[in-house]
């Protein structure tokens, strides 16, 4: 292993290596940053250009921007409240809050110090952890998968205000049913597209992120205007606040971002899961965690409630490579578009990579503390210019919002039907915000859509249609068992605090 | 029972999924498929039942924390204004091309917003859009239609 790590360190310190890292962060950022082209775009705009240096360079360039892209989207949600990728819509929970309060400098300071700390904390435990925990990925079958959706999903009850739990199943029942829409993934029967063919291929995530977060969240200011607390709300918005971190923010942060860096790492493990997943757990978690008085701060603008999710999507970016690296499987949408490039290499990812091409795994590797380290430096000091998209006057941000949101979809398909979908279903979500329905449940329903129903049906038709797949396996007992515990939890808490 | 808005909400998601289950009940599966463990019907039909059982738990529940929302306060006219343009602009972007279409939304959208500094309103419309355009179509290469700018020469 030290003979690898030599040969990954001397690939990634050359200064080929390190200039590529510092273009992939920026370029990853920038691009991060603009709600609708989040790092799948970016990667994608990047592997024509890849083919021109060798493997090792080309992956480092790609990771370079897959961090910067998060990080980037991450600025997004919290400015905007507009997440440009599915990893970073737990972070817009607290950090756009954080922003309206007038500190924007401080919650991206947050954002940037969690960013840094996860990726470099998952990079320590890739290096050491990668081989066995490849092994443990292996052991998950289609039912634990088919739980750990389940889990996901019910874990939004941590993310519901008082009141909220049923409001926010049917917001995941209404995510589901959107995912449900065009074609069935094994046998191309097409569902719910009442013979329009702009549905066949289903509706696009950046559309439903868009329309439920950005557009709708413009409309909600247009409709609020005369509301006197909106308007407090809105004087507000245009203090930029300090960067620095108090002694008792950097305390919070030192106890969040340790256990989310774990809890994202070795979700981002596993295939499939990813960023996602991984940031809505450790919001959930580090909710259930923190103290009743730093609970009710949670989605107010809490420190730990922006630093958990921030810290996690981080590290789970750093545990995608994993199976990507070591068993061919990618662990994220992503990963999946590096996949691609990588193949077309001719390098196929497996178990034997770490023979064949040692320069290519530790590079890889080693070039992702110089990654964090460019990314920090990179954006602490940026952060009161970006930030500054908040004195952006709102009769000129709002139709800015929209702008970016309605191009975000044309460059995408094209075709002005989604432009009417993306109104359509942008209308119904700002009346539902009215009456306190969360969207961010409703997102991630339709991220986990697809993936929970291909892991039913596996699971299904392995057992001959019994359910009994349920309790078969220890591990998906052990998965159920804390989702009926959360309910439980939730159930309690509500009764608890009606008496009290 | 007390009826308010979100029960009225809830109401609409029942029927809503009562419709979602019946078409799910339609979709047509292979007819080696018909009696399989799992088809493509599935599990829309599972999602049908529970958004019957989530909003039908709502429906009947009692809602202590009732949300009123003061009517009277809300921009409705404004709103529905900027959700026209933005239809609008949704119409014409295809046959009218991406700069003017996206100009002219802007523009409109700043001015129905209130906003009456012409100069700055113009150089957030037209130019900024320009900019951009020329970013996604001249450096990232992506393809932007535009048949008004191909009518006047300006794009190949």
């Amino acid at each position: 292993m030290t003979e690898g790590i030599l040969i990954g360190l001397t690939t990634a310190l050359s200064f080929q290596n390190i200039f590529m890292v510092m273009i992939g962060c920026f370029f990853g950022t920038i691009i991060g940053m603009l709600p609708g082209l989040g790092p799948m775009t970016a990667i994608a705009l990047m592997i024509p250009i890849t083919y021109g240096f060798d493997p090792a360079t080309g992956l480092i360039l790609m990771a370079g921007v897959y961090y910067g892209a998060v990080f980037g989207g991450s600025t997004s949600s919290i400015l905007l409240n507009a997440p440009g990728v599915p990893g970073t819509v737990a972070t817009s929970f607290d950090g756009y809050p954080m922003a309206q309060q007038g500190k924007a400098g401080k919650a991206l300071a947050i954002a940037a110090w969690s960013s840094f700390a996860g990726g470099t904390l998952s990079a320590i435990y890739l290096l050491f952890m990668a081989p066995s925990l490849s092994k443990v990925s292996l052991s998950f079958r289609s039912p634990d998968y088919f739980a750990l959706m389940i889990l996901g999903l019910t874990a939004i009850a941590a993310f519901s205000s008082k009141g909220q739990f049923l409001k926010a199943m049917m917001m995941v029942v209404l995510g589901l049913m959107l995912a449900s829409v065009g074609q069935d993934s094994l046998s191309d029967i097409t569902r719910f597209t009442f013979d329009n063919m702009n549905l066949t291929d289903g509706i696009s995530f950046v559309l439903v992120v868009m329309s439920t977060f950005a557009m709708s969240e413009a409309l909600t200011i247009i409709l609020k205007r005369n509301d006197p607390t909106a308007a407090a709300k809105q004087v507000s918005l245009t203090e930029l606040g300090s960067i620095r971190i108090n002694k008792e923010e950097r305390g919070k942060m030192y106890r969040t971002i340790p256990r989310s860096s774990v809890i994202g790492f070795l979700i981002g493990v596993l295939p499939g899961a990813g960023a996602t997943i991984a940031s809505f757990l450790a919001y959930g978690m580090e909710r259930n965690l923190v103290k009743d008085e730093e609970k009710e701060k949670f989605g107010k603008g809490s420190v730990n409630g922006l630093s958990a999710p921030e810290t996690a999507n981080n590290s789970a970016c750093s545990g995608s490579f994993v199976p990507m690296l070591t068993l061919g499987i990618p662990g994220s949408g992503t990963t999946a578009v590096m996949l691609g490039a990588l193949l077309g290499f001719g390098i196929q990812p497996g178990p034997r990579l770490y023979m064949t091409n040692p320069e290519i795994f530790w590079s890889v590797i080693m070039s992702m503390y110089i990654g964090m380290v460019i990314l920090l430096i990179l954006n602490l000091p940026l952060i009161p210019y970006i930030a500054r998209i908040l004195a952006v006057p709102k009769n000129y941000l709002i139709p800015l919002i929209l702008f970016f949101s309605i191009t975000g979809i044309y460059v995408m398909s094209f075709n002005n039907f989604d432009i009417y979908l993306m109104i359509g279903i942008a209308v119904v979500a700002t009346f539902l915000r009215l009456y306190d329905f969360p969207m961010p449940p409703l997102i991630l329903a339709f991220v986990l859509g697809g993936l929970m129903e291909e892991n039913l049906r596996r699971s299904l038709l392995l057992s001959n249609g019994s359910w009994e797949f349920l309790w078969d396996r220890t591990l998906t007992v052990c998965i159920l068992v804390t989702t009926i515990l959360i309910v439980l939890w939730h159930i309690y808490k509500t009764f608890t605090k009606k008496k009290s | 029972m007390n009826i308010n808005t979100t029960k009225i909400i809830s109401l609409l998601f029942f029927i809503f999924s009562a419709f979602y289950l019946y078409t799910a009940y339609q979709i047509q599966v292979f007819a080696f498929d018909e009696n399989a463990p799992f088809n493509a019907r599935t599990f829309p039909i599972y999602l049908g039942y529970a958004g019957l059982f989530f909003s039908g738990l709502k429906l009947i529940l009692p809602d202590p924390d009732t949300i009123k929302v003061e009517h009277r306060t809300l921009e409705y006219k404004k709103t529905a204004l900027l959700i026209v343009i933005a239809i609008i602009y949704g119409a014409t972007i295809l046959k009218v091309g991406y700069f003017l279409t996206t100009s002219l939304f802007l523009f409109a959208s700043y001015y129905f917003l209130g906003e009456r500094r012409w100069i700055l309103m113009f150089l957030l419309s037209f130019p900024f859009v320009a900019g951009f355009m020329y970013l996604l179509h001249g450096v990232l290469e992506i393809y932007l239609r535009d048949p008004f700018l191909k009518s006047i020469g300006v794009m190949g």
